[in-house]
C-alpha cells in the first residue's frame, strides 16, 4: 500500500489551470466518491483552495495509483486533458507525500509563507472526507499529523507572527503603539485601495470608531456604510484630527493636507494621548514635518514598504527551522508507518513468542534437573507447540488481509495485543515487500528522503512522472 | 542557613540577569522559559533566606539597611513574577532582574551577621520600613516602565524595527504600567513618611526636624505627588511621564544613599 499525492499549485501551475481544476465545495462529496470508485484506490483526500488542487490517496500499486488520480483530475473539468494537466503536476509517494503535505498544512509552500488560511481549508477538506468515509487508519493518522505539525510550527517558530503586506504591516505598527485596539478611533481621509485595506484590517482587529471623510460626499457616506462608520465632511478632517487615534490617509492631493501645525494643535487636545498616522498617498499628504513631534508617529509608504521586507526575511529565516521540524516529524510517522508493515510485524511476533518461549523452558529446566535428555525435547517441543498453536492464527490472519483494505488495521491490533511497539532494527521500508512477493506495507516510491536535503522543493523536484 | 540561602539567591539571580539580558539580544523565546525558571528558583530561595533572617532574630521586622534592600529586591520580583503571570511579558525581566539584582548586591555589602536586637523605642519602626520599601517598589516598576517606554519611543520614531521592539509591549501599555505603578507606590509611600514621623516623635520627641535625609524624602513625595496629579489633569503622561518617574526614581536612590550614610555614619 502506498500513499501518494498528486497535485498542482501556485508554483506549478497558472490560475488558468488552477481554476478549472479546483472543486467547489458543493461538490466535494461527488468529487470524493468518484475517486475512491477507482479500483485500488483505498482512501482518499482531496484539497481544493485558490492556490492549489491536491489529491491524497492510499492506492494498492504506486504507478497505477498515480494513473488512476491523474486521471481523475483531469475528469474534474470537461475541458481538460490529461495531456495539457501533465506539465503542471507533481507526483510523491510515501514519506515525500508526507512531507509534502507537512509542508502544506505549515504554510510552508503558501504563496504568502505562513499565512494561516490553509490549515483551516486542510481540517476543512479532512472533515469532508471523514464524513464521506473516503479518509481511513493511513489518511486520519496522516492529516491528523499534519495538522499538530502545523501547530508546532506555529508556536515554536514566528513564522506567522509578521506581517507581509503594506495594509497589514500597519496593524501590527499600531499594536506597537496601542495594545488594545478596541476603543480607539480611525479617521480615514481619501479612500485610496490600500488605506481601504488598511482600515479593514484594523476593524478586523477590533476597531470600533471608524470616521471617513472624501472630497466626494457620496462616496464617503458609501464608505462609511460599508465599514459600519460615520461619514464626515471634508473641510472639517482638521478637528477630527484631535479624536482620531490612528490617521490613514491617501488621497490624490498633490500637496500635504495635514501639517505640523496641525498635528500639534491636536496633541495639544489629546493631552499626549499617542497618534498613529499613516501616511498612504505618492505625493505624500502628511507633512513630514510632523515626525519630530512627541507621541506623534508618522509612518509613510516607504517606512510600511521596509517593514515588510524586514518581515519577509524573518518568515524565511523561521521558514528553515519549520522545514526541519517537518523533516522529524515526516520521520516520526514514518516509524509508525513502517511498523504496520505485515513483514516486520510477524518477524517480531515470532521472535517475541521465542523470546517468551525461551525464558519459561529456561525457568522449568533449572527446576527439573532431573530429566532425562530426551524428556526435556519433550518438554520444550511441548511449548514450541503450544505457542505456534497460539500464535497460529494471527499469523495467517495477518497474511491473508496483507492486501485487504483493513490489511493496516490488523496490523496495529496485533502489534497492539502482543506488544511489538518497537520497530525491528535494521528494517526500512524500502523493503516493503511481504513474504509471498507481494507488495505490503507502505512502500516509499520515489525512495527514502535524502539525510539532509529537506524535504523536497516541489518546483525543484517534479516528483515522477507517470509513462 | 540564611547566609548560605542569601548566597544561592544572590547567585541564582545573577543566572537570570545574564539569561535574560541574552534574551534581550537574541530572536529565540525560548530563553525567556530559562530565565523565568531560574528568577522563580532565585525566588524561593530569596524567600528562605528571608524567613530564616527573621527566625535567627528572633523578631518579625526589618532593622537594618541589608534587610530593608534584600526585602525590596524581593518585592520587585514578586511584582515581575506578577504580572508575568498575568500579562507574559517576558521582556519585563530583562529590566527588573538586573535591577533586584543590583539591590542584593548592594544588600550583601550592607551584610553584617551580627544580629540586632533593637530596644523597645524602634519596634514600631519596621512599619515605617516595610511601608516606604513598598512605595520604592512601586516606583522602581514605575522607573523601568518609563525606561522601556523611551526605547521603545525612540524605535518607533527612528524606525529600527529589531529584535527590542518586537520583544517591547505597545507604548500605551507601558505608560499604563507606569501609571499603575505609581497611583500603587505613592500612597505606600505616603503611609511610610506617616508611620516614619510617629517613629520619630517616638524616638526623638518630633514629629519633623528636617535632616536632609526627611527633606529628601519630603521633595521625593512632592515630586510624585505633582506627577500623579499632572497625569490625572493635565495629560502629563507618555515620554512626559517616563520622564518624570525616571527623575523620581533617581531621587528615590538618593533618599536612600542618605539613610545609608546616615546610619553608617551613627554607628561609627
Amino acid at each position: 500500500m502506498h500513499i501518494i499525492v498528486v497535485g498542482l499549485s501556485h508554483k506549478t501551475a497558472p490560475v488558468e489551470i488552477r481554476e478549472k481544476l479546483a472543486v467547489p465545495e458543493s461538490r466535494l462529496r461527488e468529487a470524493l466518491s468518484r475517486l475512491c470508485a477507482y479500483p485500488g484506490v483505498r482512501e482518499g483526500l482531496l484539497l481544493s483552495t485558490c492556490n492549489r488542487v491536491e489529491v491524497y490517496a492510499v492506492v494498492e500499486e504506486l504507478e497505477s495509483g498515480y494513473g488512476r488520480v491523474q486521471e481523475f483530475l483531469a475528469d474534474t473539468h470537461l475541458s481538460l486533458s490529461s495531456e495539457q494537466l501533465t506539465p503542471h503536476l507533481y507526483w510523491h509517494a510515501g514519506d515525500r507525500a508526507v512531507g509534502h503535505l507537512f509542508r502544506v498544512a505549515s504554510s510552508l509552500d503558501s504563496m504568502i509563507i505562513g499565512e494561516s488560511q490553509i490549515l483551516g481549508q486542510i481540517k476543512d477538506a479532512f472533515e469532508v472526507a471523514m464524513t464521506h468515509k473516503a479518509s481511513g487508519l493511513l489518511l486520519n493518522k496522516i492529516v491528523k499529523k499534519a495538522i499538530s505539525v502545523a501547530k508546532r510550527v506555529r508556536t515554536e517558530t514566528k513564522i506567522a507572527e509578521t506581517a507581509v503586506s503594506v495594509s497589514y504591516a500597519a496593524v501590527e505598527l499600531a499594536k506597537k503603539i496601542f495594545s488594545n485596539l478596541n476603543e480607539k478611533t480611525v479617521l480615514l481621509i481619501g479612500a485610496g485601495e490600500m488605506a481601504k485595506l488598511a482600515a479593514r484590517h484594523l476593524i478586523a482587529n477590533g476597531v470600533r470608531q471608524v470616521r471617513i471623510t472624501t472630497r466626494n460626499v457620496q462616496h464617503g457616506l458609501e464608505l462609511a456604510q460599508r465599514f459600519n462608520g460615520t461619514a464626515v465632511p471634508f473641510d472639517d478632517y482638521k478637528t477630527e484630527l484631535a479624536d482620531a487615534d490612528i490617521v490613514l490617509v491617501s488621497t490624490g492631493a498633490s500637496h500635504y493636507l495635514v501639517t505640523a501645525d496641525d498635528v500639534q494643535r491636536a496633541m495639544r487636545q489629546r493631552m499626549s494621548r499617542p497618534m498613529f498616522l499613516i501616511d498612504i498617498s505618492v505625493p505624500r499628504n502628511i507633512d513630514p514635518a510632523v515626525r519630530p513631534i512627541d507621541d506623534a508617529f508618522l509612518f509613510d509608504i516607504d517606512d510600511l514598504h521596509m517593514r515588510v521586507e524586514q518581515n519577509r526575511e524573518d518568515r524565511l529565516r523561521e521558514a528553515t527551522k519549520a522545514e526541519q521540524m517537518v523533516i522529524e516529524e515526516v520521520s516520526v510517522l514514518g516509524q509508525w508507518l513502517q511498523s504496520l508493515e505485515v513483514t516486520p510485524t510477524i518477524v517480531a511476533l515470532r521472535t517475541r513468542t521465542e523470546e517468551i518461549k525461551r525464558r519459561e523452558v529456561d525457568k522449568i529446566m533449572a527446576r527439573l534437573g532431573h530429566l532425562a535428555p530426551e524428556d526435556r525435547a519433550a518438554v520444550e517441543s511441548m511449548a514450541s507447540a503450544i505457542i505456534n498453536k497460539m500464535v497460529h492464527g494471527t499469523m495467517v490472519t495477518l497474511k491473508a488481509e496483507a492486501t485487504s483494505a483493513s490489511g493496516a488495521a490488523y496490523v496495529d491490533a496485533a502489534r497492539r495485543f502482543f506488544n511489538l511497539e518497537e520497530t525491528p532494527a535494521g528494517y526500512t521500508s524500502g523493503h516493503a515487500e511481504g513474504p509471498d512477493g507481494q507488495g505490503t506495507g507502505v512502500s516509499n516510491g520515489t525512495g527514502r528522503l535524502p539525510d539532509t536535503s529537506a524535504v523536497p522543493h516541489p518546483i525543484k523536484e517534479q516528483g515522477r512522472r507517470v509513462r | 542557613m540564611a547566609s548560605v540561602f542569601f548566597m544561592l539567591t544572590m547567585t541564582l539571580y545573577f543566572a537570570s540577569t545574564v539569561c535574560y539580558l541574552a534574551y534581550l539580544l537574541r530572536r529565540a523565546e525560548t530563553l525567556s522559559n530559562v530565565s523565568l525558571g531560574i528568577t522563580a528558583m532565585g525566588f524561593a530561595t530569596h524567600t528562605v533566606a528571608l524567613v530564616a533572617r527573621m527566625a535567627d532574630a528572633g523578631q518579625t521586622q526589618l532593622p537594618t539597611f541589608h534587610e530593608a534592600l534584600s526585602f525590596f529586591s524581593w518585592m520587585l520580583i514578586l511584582v515581575f513574577l506578577a504580572v508575568e503571570f498575568r500579562r507574559q511579558l517576558h521582556v519585563l525581566g530583562s529590566f527588573i532582574v538586573p535591577l533586584a539584582l543590583v539591590s542584593l548586591v548592594t544588600a550583601a555589602a550592607f551584610r553584617s551577621d551580627e544580629v540586632y536586637s533593637l530596644q523597645p523605642v524602634f519596634k514600631t519602626l519596621w512599619v515605617h520600613v516595610t511601608l516606604s520599601m513598598l512605595g520604592t517598589v512601586g516606583f522602581a516598576v514605575a522607573f523601568v516602565a518609563g525606561v522601556m517606554y523611551l526605547i521603545q519611543d525612540g524605535l518607533l520614531k527612528s524606525k529600527r524595527f529589531n529584535v527590542l521592539y518586537a520583544k517591547l509591549p505597545a507604548l500605551d501599555y507601558l505608560d499604563h504600567l507606569n501609571q499603575q505603578s505609581i497611583v500603587m507606590g505613592f500612597p505606600l509611600l505616603t503611609l511610610g513618611i506617616i508611620s516614619g514621623a510617629f517613629s520619630a516623635e517616638i524616638v526623638r520627641g518630633t514629629y519633623v526636624n528636617w535632616n536632609p535625609e526627611q527633606t529628601w524624602a519630603m521633595v521625593t513625595w512632592g515630586f510624585y505627588f505633582a506627577v500623579l496629579v499632572g497625569r490625572l489633569t493635565i495629560g502629563w503622561r507618555a515620554k512626559r511621564a517616563a520622564y518624570l518617574t525616571i527623575i523620581g526614581f533617581a531621587g528615590v536612590i538618593l533618599t536612600l544613599i542618605g539613610v545609608v550614610l546616615k546610619s553608617h555614619g551613627s554607628v561609627s
